[in-house]
């Protein structure tokens, strides 16, 4: 086939009246909208762990905010009188139990 | 009582989904009808569909009322067609090497008797769908709807959410950019 001796103009027109003369079918596959209804209807259904999680993360963020409050009114709260040693209250503390479950035996 | 498509829709947006349905039921078949123009497997035309059935459906708040509901749909399919064509981009670079017997027929046909060829040659169909596989996404979307379903350049600047000169430069283009894919089909396939 020779380049030279085809009109592309021509062959344009020729496809585009093949395209025009054949138009696209309109079928729709058995039982589509009830496809499409059930996506619909599982993807709401999906739609609760979203909710969830929307919950979660508002939670946790209160939660933060909660940490913090309570971090900064123990830091710039005024101190009091019994400021002894934080070591030595921490570990009678810790192990009051212990002493007292001695005590006893 | 059957209910009018005001009602329907309304009724959607008050939460009652089960009257989507009658919906799709009655503009499933210009859906198809579209989504069949820029693809051609079955699997991606029912993808296309169920898409733009579902993007319906959440921008239902969307739609006015101002103009009927069937354009306004047929806004939103094109718009999913547009999307599909420029997801699917790296598959329009076959050659046409590989043309079928019947289709390098017509073709010589036309070369020699360009008056005698048909139009409405199973081949020719299948050329036209190959040479449209090649265009780029915006030149295929411009060129069906321009020169194969014959729309004016206004509606497919309503139809595409494009300029109405934007529309007219992208027509230039698409043309041009078809007539060089047609230069280069009788040299791809014997050179």
């Amino acid at each position: 086939m020779n380049q030279m001796s085809m009109n592309p103009v021509e062959l344009q027109k020729k496809l585009i009246t093949a395209a025009r003369a054949n138009p696209p079918g309109r079928e729709v596959p058995y039982a589509f909208e009830k496809r499409v209804m059930a996506l619909l209807a599982a993807r709401s259904l999906n739609g609760h762990p979203v909710l969830w999680l929307r919950g979660l993360w508002q939670a946790a963020v209160s939660c933060v905010a909660i940490a913090l409050m309570i971090g900064a009114w123990a830091l710039f709260s005024p101190a009091t009188d019994n400021t002894g040693d934080l070591s030595q209250s921490f570990e009678s503390t810790l192990l009051a139990a212990v002493d007292q479950g001695a005590q006893t035996q | 009582m059957e209910r009018t498509e005001a009602e329907l829709i309304a009724a959607v947006l008050a939460g009652d989904a089960a009257s989507f349905e009658p919906l799709v039921q009655k503009y499933s078949p210009r859906v198809f009808a579209t989504a069949r123009r820029y693809a051609r497997r079955e699997s991606e035309v029912e993808d296309i569909a169920q898409e733009v059935w579902l993007k319906a459906f959440d921008k239902l708040k969307s739609f006015r009322g101002e103009a009927p509901f069937e354009h306004w749909l047929m806004r939103l399919t094109v718009r999913t067609c547009y999307d599909f064509l420029r997801g699917h981009q790296r598959n329009r670079e076959s050659a046409f090497s590989d043309l079928t017997d019947p289709e390098s027929d017509w073709l010589e046909r036309f070369v020699t008797q360009p008056e005698a060829v048909s139009e409405n040659a199973e081949a020719a169909r299948l050329l036209v769908a190959r040479v449209l596989e090649r265009l780029s996404p915006s030149a295929r979307l411009i060129i069906t709807l321009l020169e194969i379903e014959d729309r004016s350049v206004k509606e497919i600047a309503a139809l595409t959410g494009w300029s109405v000169p934007l529309v007219k430069v992208r027509a230039f283009r698409a043309r041009a950019e078809m007539r060089k894919i047609l230069v280069k089909l009788p040299k791809d396939k014997y050179l």
